[in-house]
């Protein structure tokens, strides 16, 4: 029972990695009606200023997590810029994506050419002395409690800039009706970037903590969990920030059950499965609205 | 009347034909003059795999309009299958007919599992279509890794754990091997049979298209609800579609098993990255354009290599060319230049001149 | 024996009732029109005939047989086409394709015949482009044949769709709103043509328009639809002179 419950907090903590990347997706998703096939790949630039900041420069770790947010940040506002901006009425969201390929193949070669391919050990966030917290009969990472608390605390702040904030509710206008939020003044083009740096800069965030608990670093670190948070996204129904939250989360648990208790090779494809079964039962997402088309 | 219209269709794809022809000619020259060193020649293959692959997804993508990002899922089951099929008959049967079946073996595994998925995957719309096919991709990719397949005098014996769990006797041979693969697969594949399948499978898709059936099946993508209310068995051809899709990608999975030394079920061999890189192909290509993606595939597989010269920054240039390449082909405004400046596009006929 | 027999059509959204206790019935032959305000129905009285929508009370009869709830394909194989409010191209296709997809189910041959290009294929791609053309021919678009059908001027993509529709050889045509974005000749030039087709082609046509002029110039019949239900209906003379629908329509006073 008590290792069952350790498993459940580490699918937890990472759930709540997937979850904050899966925002940042479903985000740019609902609002420049993209996929951002990129974005896994600002994880790992996360990942890899954080790493230069803390192991290389030898500074605190507070100081690299926040060049990390910065540096996602800006890097996101600038891929948008030059990217994505010159495609947006190419009438083909098709164009817009191949394009979001070939920037994350660039992020890639150029980490590629400054790290190299041999991974780096990243030092984790933690102090060493508090690596793992003990309570009774029970030992947890100090690193999942911590993901979990950003996590809750990243939605919540999201969910009261979206809801309570101008800029927030230009952000709602732009993802309902881009056209009809121009006219009533919105600046659209702001809008969006404001949109990217907010995504990006979570994806900073979680590149931190992902590499604080699993402290190996290459130019591929984002890959995969950006796929997998990309599935969580659509998993909650794709451009709902709560959807992406419960996706993240259950796409963590599941991931981490099934590897202690199913089978380690076989974990991806049964979270993918699940996906599959979700998504027939409920061809939206969980938390997708179901849009008839009006005939 | 029509018959201007018919003439340049035809036209069109006659020039896409002789545009193969031509190419598999002039390499077949150079080969026997001697231009071409030996790792260009090791492309040959690969390049009609993946030109074949182009065909394949162009015609889910760019011809029914689904977007499926799990193609490099069925190419891993026509090579597997195809591969587990040449491994057993190795010895009994001579190399033309063995190949030949094990190519038919691929399309047909593979278009099977195409049905199958199908079914589920295209009550889907959208993005949520695509997603599910990369979950199938990975899946396929996933279970392959697992398995294992050894062969003795009592026959076959099948695991999803590992080798001991199969009980296989002493001359017992391994031939799936889990996460090591298939090794030792008779290589047929020549740059002759890469052109052949390459070819039928651009004639089956452009003659498809200029028909009948290509014409539902584009009117499912141009409009859905008038297609149904024209009576058109709208899931009929969607299937239809998809199924063919998966046979065209079987068929170049055997090409490419009976190319290797050892078949590998990696992510970059068989992962979403591959599929993605199939999309890239058909995307570049002017989605629906059959020419376009077979020029974007052969363009973009010689890129790299092309690029050799510039060492460690070869593949930061291929991915700033392929951004730039985007963005040139796809921005309204330079769209606009081109077509102003230029009567012929550089390649592939875009969207709207169809 | 009505082509079209409805009875007590009803199909609720939520707790709206979009379509409540609807009755019709259409002559072989004539020219019927459904008019009404906007959000009066109609449309959706047009999705439920079609297969759209499934209504949730009601029997609709074509030639007598029951065609209620079954799918938009197999409706139109019955014997139903249509045209929409928002008009559906295929926009990537030429206008002579257009109307060649809705002679699919009547020309049929195999996909081994078109992969092969065997002799059936080349025959029936022969009848077919025969055919469209005639179709064509009596909108006066066959010299834009090859056009792309997204370059077609508005009016003209409009009467495409008539051309498409009648492709599929209905016994019942339903046209929504053909003659919205029309100017005045053009509404003539369409008038004209609906009469043609009823008269050579044995067309029944049920029609939903706002032009007037339209309407009383060549519907033989009118139901009038407000909030869902009918208000009236009967000879278009009778029906447009009625003190209700003028209320509906310019409200009261």
């Amino acid at each position: 029972m008590v290792s069952f419950l350790n498993y459940f907090i580490n699918g937890l903590s990472l759930g709540s990695i997937y979850a904050i990347i899966a925002i940042g997706y479903t985000m740019v998703y609902g609002i420049a009606k993209m996929l951002n096939f990129a974005h896994g790949d600002i994880i790992m630039v996360g990942a890899y200023i954080a790493f230069s900041v803390i192991t290389t420069a030898k500074l605190p770790a507070a100081v690299g997590v926040l060049a990390a947010i910065c540096g996602c940040m800006l890097l996101g506002i600038t891929i948008e810029k030059i990217a994505y901006k010159p495609l947006r009425h190419a009438g083909s969201s098709l164009a817009v994506l191949i394009t979001a390929i070939g920037v994350s193949y660039f992020l890639q070669n150029v980490a590629l050419l400054i790290f190299s391919s041999n991974p780096k050990m990243f030092t984790p966030i933690i102090p060493m002395s508090m690596m793992t917290i003990q309570l009774g009969s029970f030992r947890i990472q100090t690193i999942s409690l911590v993901s979990i608390a950003v996590g809750v605390v990243l939605v919540l702040l999201l969910q009261l800039f979206i809801n309570k904030t101008r800029p927030g509710q230009a952000m709602l206008a732009c993802a309902q009706d881009r056209g009809a939020a121009s006219l009533m003044g919105i600046s659209v083009n702001g809008t969006i970037s404001l949109t990217f740096a907010i995504g990006s800069a979570m994806a900073g965030i979680a590149g931190v903590l992902l590499c604080s608990a699993y402290p190996t670093l290459s130019p591929y670190t984002g890959a995969m969990p950006g796929i997998k948070a990309f599935v969580a996204a659509v998993f909650g129904g794709i451009g709902s920030i709560p959807g992406a939250m419960i996706g993240g989360l259950l796409l963590g648990i599941i991931e981490i059950l099934s590897k202690t208790y199913i089978s380690s090779q076989l974990s991806d494809a049964i979270v993918f499965a699940v996906l599959i079964v979700v998504l027939l039962v409920r061809p939206t997402g969980i938390m997708g609205k179901v849009v008839q088309e009006k005939v | 009347m029509n018959f201007k219209q018919m003439t340049k269709t035809s036209r069109d794809n006659l020039g896409t034909i002789a545009m193969l022809v031509v190419a598999f000619a002039v390499v077949q020259a150079l080969r026997a003059g001697g231009f071409v060193n030996s790792h260009m020649d090791g492309m040959l293959v690969p390049l009609c795999v993946y030109a074949t692959m182009a065909v394949s997804l162009n015609l889910v993508v760019g011809i029914l309009g689904e977007l499926s990002l799990g193609h490099a899922g069925f190419m891993c089951v026509g090579a597997f299958s195809s591969a587990f099929f040449s491994k057993c008959f190795e010895q009994s049967m001579g190399t033309f007919p063995r190949f030949l079946i094990a190519i038919l073996i691929g399309g047909l595994v593979a278009g099977v599992l195409g049905f199958l998925i199908g079914i589920p995957v295209l009550r889907l719309n959208g993005d949520y279509l695509a997603i599910v096919t990369l979950a199938f991709g990975e899946i396929i990719k996933n279970l392959v890794n697992v398995l294992y397949v050894g062969r003795d005098a009592a026959g076959l014996h099948i695991s999803m754990r590992d080798q001991a769990a199969l009980g296989l006797a002493e001359d017992g041979e391994m031939i799936i091997n889990g996460p090591q693969g298939i090794t030792g697969t008779p290589f047929n594949s020549t740059f002759t049979v890469g052109f052949v399948i390459l070819l039928v499978s651009t004639i089956v898709v452009l003659n498809l298209v200029n028909s009948r059936e290509g014409r539902a099946i584009m009117s499912i993508r141009d409009n859905r609800i008038a297609a149904g209310s024209l009576g058109i068995p709208v899931t009929r051809y969607k299937m239809f579609a998809f199924t063919l899709s998966a046979v065209i990608a079987g068929c170049a999975g055997a090409l490419y098993a009976h190319n290797l030394s050892s078949l590998i079920a990696t992510p970059a061999r068989f992962g979403y990255n591959m599929s993605i890189l199939f999309l890239v192909f058909v995307v570049l290509g002017g989605i629906g354009s059959t020419r376009g993606a077979i020029i974007a595939a052969i363009i973009l597989t010689l890129l790299p290599e092309v690029l050799r010269f510039m060492a460690d920054y070869r593949m930061l240039i291929y991915a700033v060319v392929l951004i730039v390449m985007m963005i040139v082909n796809w921005n309204p405004k330079s769209r606009a230049f081109i077509k102003a400046h230029s009567p012929k596009k550089w390649f592939g006929r875009g969207k709207e001149d169809r | 024996m009505a082509l079209l027999e409805i009875n007590n059509l009803s199909i609720q959204f939520g707790g709206l009732r979009a379509v409540d206790d609807f009755n019709l019935t259409v002559e072989q032959g004539e020219l019927y029109g459904l008019i009404g305000p906007n959000g009066a129905g109609k449309t959706t009285v047009f999705n439920l005939l079609t297969g759209e929508y499934k209504p949730t009370e009601g029997v609709i009869l074509l030639d007598g047989k029951d065609i209620t709830g079954k799918s938009a394909i197999e409706i139109n194989r019955a014997g139903v086409a249509r045209t929409f409010q928002n008009i559906r191209l295929f926009k990537q296709q030429s206008v002579l394709d257009n109307v060649k997809i809705g002679l699919h189910n009547r020309y049929p041959y195999s996909a081994v015949s078109a992969v092969l290009r065997l002799p059936s294929y080349y025959a029936t791609e022969k009848q077919m482009n025969e055919k469209a053309m005639e179709l064509l021919h009596v909108f006066d678009l066959d010299g834009e044949a090859n056009t792309l059908s997204s370059n077609l001027p508005y009016g003209k993509q409009r009467k495409l769709e008539i051309a498409r529709a009648m492709a599929t050889e209905p016994k019942l045509l339903l046209l929504d709103e053909p003659a919205a974005g029309m100017n005045p000749n053009e509404t003539e030039e369409l008038m004209e043509d609906i009469r043609y087709i009823r008269e050579n082609f044995g067309m029944t046509i049920l029609l939903i328009e706002h032009d007037m002029r339209l309407v009383s110039g060549i519907c033989e019949k009118l139901t009038v639809l407000n909030f869902g239900r009918i208000l009236t209906q009967g000879e278009t003379k009778e029906v447009l002179a009625d003190p209700e629908v003028i209320k509906a329509y310019l409200g009261d006073e």
